[in-house]
């Protein structure tokens, strides 16, 4: 994966920002939000053939891919509200920014739920 | 074309900065709003179609 053009887009977006936040605050938020969308969709581009590749060494290991899953909707619950988080925190909203966070926790809870009931089962089966 | 979304919006943030001066030395305070106004939901059209594909690249590659 090539870092250079993460860096440029960065460097170039941080100089553009500047200006943007002197003269109209309200587009610098969106200008960053775009940004950062932006970039984090490079990532994710990039991210997709590891995932295939932990998808492949899960299948070969035997072990059931709703684990699996459930481990990629967490990681993704996990990205885009900190994502979310953070953009809201960068326009001010420290408060907003609070809910977003709490409810992707709740989110990631309610993910995680049916793999606690299933290592509970499995506990009640050993016993 | 994914870099040049940054520069659009960047360009039109600028623009707007420049017209609104304009605007404002020669009188026109309520255009001027308009024109912020205008530019931000121009802005905000565009950022909102980034954030669908965001959402359709995260669900397609995270199998949500």
């Amino acid at each position: 994966m090539e870092i250079m053009p993460f860096l440029g887009i960065a460097l170039v977006a941080t100089v553009l920002l500047t200006i943007l936040r002197m003269e109209r605050p309200e587009l610098a938020v969106l200008f960053g939000t775009a940004v950062g969308i932006l970039l984090f969709i490079m990532v994710l581009q990039r991210l997709g053939v590891v995932l295939q590749q932990f998808q492949g060494l899960t299948a070969r290991a035997g072990v059931e891919p709703f684990y699996l899953g459930t481990v990629f909707k967490v990681i993704a619950v996990a990205y885009l509200t900190g994502f979310g988080a953070q953009i809201c925190r960068d326009a001010g909203e420290g408060a907003l920014a609070m809910k977003v966070e709490l409810a992707g926790k709740v989110a990631i809870l309610i993910l995680a739920v049916p793999v606690m009931t299933a290592i509970l089962q499995l506990l009640l089966k050993v016993i | 074309m994914d870099i040049n979304i940054i520069f659009k919006i960047a360009g039109i943030g600028i623009l707007i900065s420049v017209l609104n001066m304009v605007l404002k030395q020669a009188g026109k305070e309520e255009q001027a709003q308009m024109l912020t106004l205008v530019g931000v939901v121009v802005v905000l059209m565009m950022v909102i179609q980034l954030i669908q594909r965001l959402f359709m690249d995260v669900r397609s590659v995270f199998g949500l």
